[in-house]
């Protein structure tokens, strides 16, 4: 049993970045995620000698970022919507030159500068590319406090195992909320980095370079076939969800993170009315658990999918169904959190009133 | 060219060391240079690499390539190297010292990287003092994409975005970036130096190898400035190019020291 805490989630996060031996974070303020900094700007650097920076703006950070996870650290960065928009050009450098980070977005609500109230309003720009170029990140979606902490230990290890940037895709409730969580033990920052670091050129070796330009495009496109051959690797071995009373499900509803959270209130409402309603939580946004909507797509009558956007993962839920049964979309937006309840009318609405 | 060295009557009995007196560095790679003839980056990359050499640090350190004519500096230089986004070298720098703060770090930047897309990085990493050199080659023009005004541009200069010549009533005032960081706290060195003539030339490799020893000091950030050339840009010989430096570009951009460090 490791150490139990309660905590916020922007402090957890930072805490688990701590104990798991992160190298270093350079961050930017912005709300709803400035406790990462200011929890880390306390101690960190005294307690296992991680550098803390706080950069001059989002863009500096992520290029730090860029030149610290070339050197074969685990590095890590937080930001929200606003300011990850700021990040996307780097992201992009370190997608295509695959060096290992992690990222949260504890996002809020948009477009512009919008609201600093909880949102999950960058679905699209997290799961589908963002930046310029064809590249993906592996996107996890926590939907508890103990999940920000659990995420950031999983992230270091994708992150370097795949070569790829890892993102945390948060929002302000769950960064802001305080619960139990149970922390693990302080892991040891690393004393041994990868070959293809850039630690200085070994005596007896080639030196080594980092670089995103190859300005053949022979040359592009096989580093593009490597990209996506990674992706489709990262699609077969490391999709990860959740999903409660799917064996009698008549309808089931879908949603990540805190909308996934609400939608299990909302489905124990629905199931003590009598309607056999499951529920799939993908915890992975990429790779997206794409099999398990095709297999419920032959026995459901009908997925509603719950998000705190204008409709954005629909879109994967809709191609992973391919039109084998009805899909339908509730959320609220700008900030605004759906109720368990408007969930269950909504549910109504689409399924049962509008079948009779 | 077997040839010419049977023309030449090759003597290799004079081919000892005693006898030279002028080689390639070991850290430059065996990569012919793509810049374009009298450019002053390859002069650049060869004394910087001497210096490299001559300090035997190869295994002690690691640079950055802008975006620009020099991107490819990683090509040349055969030392770890990392290529950065547009005007963020600066940042990756700090990056790459932050968890290496025992290695010598440098970046390698044109004017429109350093002085216009990258300022923001460039002020911040100088007043954090961080502890990096910043070799930054201004010959006034965006070499690369042919020929664009850039924010060194000289008053009255022709530019393929300055046809009528650099109006500073419009277009803004040429900006001496040397002189803007060296103020600042936490900047230990700054200097402006040229590669047009021999003299310069030896003058320049001694304030980059001069910087680098006070990174080794840890006195903080330091900024070699080189007043280079852009024939091809320039639309001139690479000798007209030599003799426009001289002229104009020197007029404005003063050689010399701006900042040294207080001897203690």
């Amino acid at each position: 049993m490791g150490e139990i805490k309660l905590m916020k989630g922007n402090e957890a996060l930072a805490e688990a970045m701590i104990r798991a031996g992160c190298d270093a974070y350079f961050g930017y303020p912005i709300t709803p995620q400035s406790e990462v900094l200011e929890y880390l700007s306390k101690d960190a650097t005294q307690r296992t000698g991680m550098v803390v920076l706080q950069a001059e703006s989002e863009v500096a950070a992520i290029n730090m970022i860029y030149g610290a996870a070339g050197c074969g650290r685990r590095v890590m960065t937080t930001s929200s919507s606003p300011g990850i928009s700021l990040m996307q050009e780097g992201l992009s450098y370190i997608a295509s030159a695959e060096l290992p980070c992690v990222l949260a977005n504890v996002v809020r609500g948009g477009p512009g500068l919008g609201t600093i109230q909880p949102s999950q309003a960058d679905y699209f720009q997290s799961v589908k590319g963002g930046g310029h170029g064809d590249y993906r990140l592996i996107v996890l979606a926590p939907s508890s406090v103990q999940e920000m902490v659990d995420f950031v230990r999983l992230s270091f290890d994708l992150a370097e195992k795949y070569r790829n940037p890892v993102m945390i895709l948060t929002d302000g409730a769950i960064g802001q909320m305080m619960e139990k969580v149970e922390l693990f033990d302080q892991m040891p920052r690393k004393t041994e980095f990868p070959d293809w670091a850039t630690t200085c050129k070994p005596k007896d070796k080639e030196r080594r370079y980092i670089t995103s330009l190859h300005i053949q495009p022979e040359k592009m496109e096989e580093i593009n076939k490597h990209l996506q051959a990674k992706y489709k690797q990262i699609e077969k071995d490391e999709v990860r969800y959740e999903a409660f009373n799917l064996d009698d499900a008549e309808y089931v509803l879908t949603g990540y993170g805190l909308g996934a959270r609400i939608c299990r209130k909302a489905m124990d409402i629905l199931r003590e009315k009598g309607y056999k309603v499951g529920l799939v939580r993908p915890i992975t946004l990429f790779p997206f658990p794409k099999k398990v909507y095709e297999e419920l797509a032959n026995r459901v009558k009908g997925i509603l999918d719950v998000e705190m956007n204008a409709g954005q993962m629909v879109e994967d839920v809709k191609l992973s169904v391919c039109g084998k049964t009805r899909v339908e979309y509730y959320g609220r937006m700008g900030g605004m959190i759906p109720s368990p309840e408007e969930i269950v009318e909504n549910f109504e609405k689409l399924f049962i009133k509008g079948e009779a | 060219m077997s040839n010419n060295i049977e023309t030449a009557k090759f003597r290799p009995e004079i081919c000892v060391d005693e006898n030279l007196v002028y080689r390639k560095p070991s850290t430059l790679l065996p990569e012919p240079f793509h810049y374009c003839p009298g450019c002053g980056h390859s002069t650049v990359h060869k004394i910087f690499m001497e210096v490299v050499e001559e300090m035997g640090i190869e295994n002690d350190i690691i640079g950055v390539a802008p975006v620009g004519c020099s991107v490819f500096a990683y090509h040349y230089m055969g030392v770890d190297m990392q290529q950065a986004a547009h005007g963020r070298a600066c940042a990756v720098a700090t990056g790459i010292k932050r968890v290496q703060p025992d290695k010598y770090v440098f970046s390698y930047q044109g004017d429109g990287d350093l002085a216009a897309i990258g300022t923001g990085e460039t002020i911040h990493a100088a007043n954090r003092g961080e502890n990096i050199l910043v070799i930054f080659i201004n010959n006034g023009i965006y070499g690369m994409t042919s020929g664009q005004m850039a924010p060194t541009t000289l008053e009255g200069m022709v530019s393929t975005t300055s046809p009528h010549g650099r109006d500073v009533k419009t277009q803004g005032y040429p900006l001496k970036m040397s002189e803007l960081i060296a103020p600042l706290p936490g900047v230990a060195y700054v200097t402006r130096q040229s590669v047009h003539k021999p003299a310069n030339v030896r003058k320049a490799k001694k304030a980059l190898r001069q910087a680098l020893e006070y990174q080794k000091q840890g006195l903080g950030f330091c900024l070699v400035e080189i007043v280079s050339n852009c024939p091809s840009n320039w639309r001139m010989t690479p000798a007209q190019a030599n003799q426009y430096i001289d002229e104009k570009m020197l007029a404005f951009y003063k050689l010399g020291d701006i900042k040294v460090p207080e001897v203690k």
